[in-house]
């Protein structure tokens, strides 16, 4: 059939180049409709606990997306009336931040004290030009001194001060919103350091994390996928040496590329992170399938075979494989749909698609390009001699080699338990993304990234102001501040302690909780009606003033810290506040619980995806034995990649919980290409094994070697990427597909050799003593 | 051409060439006289009584009730003064409110707090925060005067049938929420029928709509209802008037500190 489909093509190359540019034209319009979607939340799936119970909490107070400013004066010194004024001035024009809600800082903390029977509140720093150093001492006697700012807006050294912006992003346009506010927030920054050159400042928070990662990625395609090109133009260029090949090579890959994005911006996917990565991803895998072919047909170039008749050939005895290996590496990526993270899902999709696209492209547009294109075959050289030589080495030391791969695999095997399950979305970024250099630097001088918000519901309307509530409040607030992890706690508890005392005359000995519910609520009610736009407590409490929202911000953690941290946190709720219904979540939350959870779904879909490959296995290689041989060299590499892992990094996340599907489709390749030539070798020539594993090298050992360094090529170029996510999926990937390769090499031939004892047929067999004889 | 018409075409020309002119110039002239003409139609009612609930909701679909009472008296070149007493939620029954407003500069407020049994006088710039928590900030609801603003008569518009001026009103006090509040006032009977509000970044942030207004000593038209709509934060108020009553013969001396202790 598809002998046929190759003649037709052969025939009439120049209708199939013109079909082929219609697809492409058809289909590369939509790519304008992808845009990225600059959200973190798109990391989680709409059924996600931890993504529900955050969005419920955000629902009943507000939002909390945040921008900080991070600000340091070059000499430590924050209360000074010209950078007091500055912080003030910086203060004031962040409410022009698009969607801005709510701004925070030392300068516009609502500072309240008494004055007899009077109540003044007002700014902390109204007027920062006036204040004399007197003043100056004083406010910041106050602001290290407060608990609501100490460790949140200002370092206990007063070193250090943050202006917090809390923008409430409509979600309607996510695409634009998000750009939108960093833009002006980079104008605001630009604006202060031109007025202030000595101080320096920092870009953190929520929004700044989540512009990071449409910044992150634009450079990577900016930057790696040229490099890509470049390196798969190098290695078919010099290890194939010739530029027809090269020159359909990438065309064939171009549109693979391009129609996928096409058909992705049609349908109506966005881009994401690791999404982003798909044409990197399919640009690595498309080179595969024409090096198969290229790699045949100058073999029956050089044996004096005419161009059309070699291109025949070549695809008559490639297509089986490479159409197999195309099914399996899709299925490989496709496993990825069990992923928790629809980023993931649509990663995996959209490879798949890819290298789908890139089967049909390699056996029609790739024949047809060659077909019209001059190609001529330089003088062979005995380059199939290295290979020879080199399942000689295999063949000798089979006795040897079994049991020493077994050993090294399975000792590196044995890390694998050892890595450490972690999500923190701080280090998805490298140290050379100004967000991360931000966060690590508020993290060493202020307070780290990691929240966690507390929901209290006492179960009665006005019930936050009952005195026994509090008093637990109060007690909860105190541990938390007691734990090692804690930076800063924000709570009702304090307030109400801090309109006591003012309320007796700011004596400090009233700086207690009030004892009575009333009064609790009519301090909150004359405290409420003094308090400016955007810096009321509706952020902390609900409506029915039945719940309260406590946020504590920690250090940055691990997920396991993390996830310890909430475990230790229930624990004491539970002893301690049984009667009341307490909700925790927080977007660092979210990303503490996805890896574990995404791993669990992965795990499933690998097995879903492993059955799937050895089925199609067995029925292409035509039996059961070998079908089953062939899960050893399958599942190891995935096995042995993360026990190599432990030494390189030693944490495991979102990320590489999808490695184990990703590379199970693209390792198996190898097996099915060494398979296939092994038993072709038994099968037609009735060549014992030691032969067979000759015959397999010599035919597929070269093209089994350059592409799987193109591929390593290629995933070590994602592996440089910025975002970390990408990079340890490029590294992991590519280091994956390089202990295949080993194995393939290696393992793989003393196996076949020690297993595949028993004649394959009595008819070969027969044939083959025959052949001996007449020998 | 008669001759005798040229100065006639003149005439026209000049006006032409001046309308456009005047025509900006009333832009701000002709708001102000809207807002003007509605505070007219609304003087001389003395003093006010009122009972007034408001219900608070959220994204979640929580709610929560308020019921306040108020008293006002009318000042003739100042703000009013207004007693206001809480009654719900329980917490802060008897709590009482006391308010001297002034068209330019920080109010005088006082406050009750029974708990306390003492009155603590409020010392704060700020007139927009929710209040109680609602989406009503304290400004939204203090009285009209023609000081607190700058306008600019923007078109004429209907709302619901009813043929209305739409004017922006720019406050004066930087300490306000607002950067500009569009109202629409009908043109029969200048009453407010929907207020838009835009934050300090000009964004829409709220919109009040004014409904079941009747009119009072066969003059004065006060609405039974209020509602608010938070547009960032997707919460909102409804606040119902009930109960108007009007010559109460309240006087100065129903609004001082002594009054507030006794008001519950």
């Amino acid at each position: 059939m598809h002998q046929k489909l190759t003649q037709f093509i052969l025939k009439h190359p120049v209708r199939v180049i013109v079909a082929t540019l219609l697809l492409v034209a058809l289909a590369v319009p939509g790519a304008q409709h992808l845009v990225f979607k600059s959200d973190y939340r798109v990391f989680f799936g709409q059924d996600n606990p931890q993504l529900n119970a955050y969005e419920a909490i955000q629902r009943i107070y507000s939002k909390s997306d945040n921008v900080a400013f991070v600000i340091a004066p070059k000499d430590g010194r924050v209360f000074t009336a010209r950078r007091l004024e500055a912080i003030r001035k910086l203060t004031e024009d962040s409410w022009q931040i698009p969607y801005s809600t709510r701004v925070d800082s030392i300068t516009n903390y609502q500072y309240s004290y008494a004055d007899g029977d009077e109540l003044i509140v007002e700014d902390l720093a109204l007027e920062p030009r006036a204040m004399d150093a007197a003043a100056l001492e004083r406010v910041r006697e106050i602001a290290v001194n407060e608990p609501l700012l100490r460790n949140k807006l200002i370092s206990p050294r007063a070193h250090v001060t943050v202006v917090n912006t809390t923008v409430q992003l409509p979600g309607i346009y996510p695409v634009q919103e998000v750009p939108e506010v960093a833009a002006k927030v980079h104008e605001l920054r630009d604006q202060f350091v031109a007025l202030n050159p000595d101080l320096t400042v920092h870009l953190s928070g929520l929004v700044m994390m989540n512009n990071s990662f449409a910044e992150a990625s634009l450079n990577d395609s900016a930057t790696l996928v040229p490099v890509m090109f470049l390196i798969v133009i190098l290695t078919i260029g010099l290890l194939l040496r010739t530029i027809t090949g090269t020159l359909s090579t990438v065309l064939v890959i171009l549109f693979s590329i391009a129609v996928t994005m096409g058909i992705a911006g049609w349908t109506g996917f966005y881009l994401t992170g690791p999404s982003a990565s798909a044409p990197t991803m399919i640009l690595t895998l498309a080179v595969a399938d024409c090096i198969h072919i290229l790699t045949t047909l100058f073999h029956e170039m050089r044996q004096g075979v005419e161009k059309r008749q070699a291109i025949l050939d070549s695809l008559r005895i490639n297509y089986q494989p490479i159409f197999l290996t195309s099914i399996t590496t899709a299925i490989g990526f496709l496993s990825m749909n069990f992923s928790d993270s629809p980023p993931f899902r649509d990663l995996g999709n959209l490879v798949a698609l890819g290298v789908m696209l890139a089967f049909v492209f390699s056996v029609t547009l790739f024949p047809a390009l060659l077909a019209l294109l001059p190609l001529k075959v330089k003088p062979h050289r005995a380059r199939g001699d290295r290979m020879l030589h080199f399942a000689d080495f295999v063949v000798r030391g089979r006795r040897w080699l079994l049991p020493a791969t077994s050993l090294v695999m399975l000792s590196v095997m044995l890390f694998l338990p050892q890595n450490q399950l972690n999500d923190d979305f701080v280090k998805y970024f490298d140290t050379s993304v100004p967000f991360r250099q931000a966060t690590d630097f508020m993290q060493e001088n202020i307070s780290g990234m990691t929240t966690m918000e507390i929901s209290i519901d006492s179960g009665e309307s006005g019930g936050i102001n009952n005195p026994a509530f509090l008093r637990k409040l109060e007690q909860l607030s105190s541990w938390l501040r007691a734990q090692p992890e804690t930076d800063h706690v924000n709570t009702l508890s304090d307030t109400l302690k801090r309109l006591n005392r003012n309320m007796h005359g700011d004596d400090p000995t009233w700086y207690r909780l009030p004892d009575s519910r009333q009064l609790a609520a009519q301090y909150l009610l004359l405290y409420e009606m003094s308090l400016p736009y955007g810096l009321d407590l509706n952020n902390q409490l609900n409506v029915d003033k039945s719940s309260t929202r406590l946020v504590a911000t920690f250090e940055n953690l691990t997920s396991n810290g993390q996830i310890e941290l909430e475990q230790r946190i229930r624990h004491w709720l539970e002893l301690n506040l049984p009667e009341y219904r307490v909700d925790i979540a927080s977007p660092s939350l979210m990303f503490a619980h996805i890896g574990q959870r995404n791993i669990q779904s992965m795990l499933l879909g690998v097995t879903v995806a492993l059955v799937l490959i050895s089925l199609l296995l067995g029925i292409a290689l035509r039996s059961v034995r070998f079908g089953l041989i062939s899960l050893l060299p399958n599942l190891t590499p995935a096995a042995v990649g993360f026990g190599a892992w432990y030494f390189i990094d030693g944490q495991v996340g979102l990320a590489l919980s999808v490695v184990a599907g990703m590379t199970l489709g693209i390792v198996v390749d190898d097996t099915v290409h060494f398979l296939s030539k092994y038993l072709r070798a038994r099968r037609e020539r009735n060549a014992n094994p030691h032969e067979a594993v000759r015959y397999a090298f010599s035919s597929v050992g070269r093209a089994l070697w350059i592409t799987t360094l193109v591929l390593v090529c290629g995933f070590m170029v994602l592996a440089q990427s910025t975002f970390k996510l990408n990079a340890d999926m490029g590294l992991l990937t590519a280091l994956t597909i390089l202990i295949a390769l080993a194995i393939d090499f290696l393992f793989l031939p003393p196996l076949l050799m020690k297993l595949d004892t028993h004649p394959l047929t009595t008819k070969g067999a027969i044939e083959h003593e025959e052949a001996k004889n007449a020998a | 051409m008669p001759l005798r018409m040229i100065p006639g075409i003149f005439l026209a020309l000049a006006l032409l060439a001046v309308q456009p002119l005047l025509h900006a110039e009333t832009a701000e002239q002709k708001g102000r006289a809207i807002a003007a003409e509605s505070i007219a139609r609304d003087s001389g009612w003395g003093d006010m009584e009122a009972d007034m609930q408001m219900i608070l909701r959220n994204q979640q679909g929580e709610e929560s009730l308020r019921e306040i009472r108020m008293q006002s008296l009318e000042q003739a070149n100042d703000g009013d003064k207004s007693l206001t007493v809480f009654d719900k939620p329980l917490d802060v029954n008897g709590t009482a409110f006391l308010s001297f407003s002034h068209a330019l500069g920080a109010d005088d407020q006082w406050l009750y707090l029974p708990a306390l049994k003492r009155v603590k006088r409020i010392s704060s710039r700020n007139k927009s925060g929710p209040f109680m928590g609602s989406e009503f900030a304290y400004e939204d609801l203090s009285s009209f005067e023609i000081e607190k603003y700058n306008y600019k008569y923007l078109r004429d518009e209907q709302i619901s049938g009813v043929d209305c001026f739409v004017v922006e009103q720019y406050p004066v006090d930087k300490n306000s929420g607002y950067t500009r509040r569009v109202v629409w006032n009908d043109k029969a009977e200048y009453r407010v029928q929907r207020i838009e509000f835009y934050d300090r970044k000009n964004s829409l942030l709220k919109t009040l709509d004014y409904s079941g207004y009747r009119q009072y000593l066969g003059k004065y038209w006060r609405p039974d209802r209020m509602d608010v709509v938070n547009h960032q934060t997707g919460k909102s108020t409804e606040l119902r008037w009930t109960n108007y009553r009007f010559g109460n013969g309240l006087s100065d001396a129903d609004f001082n500190k002594n009054s507030l202790k006794r008001a519950r």
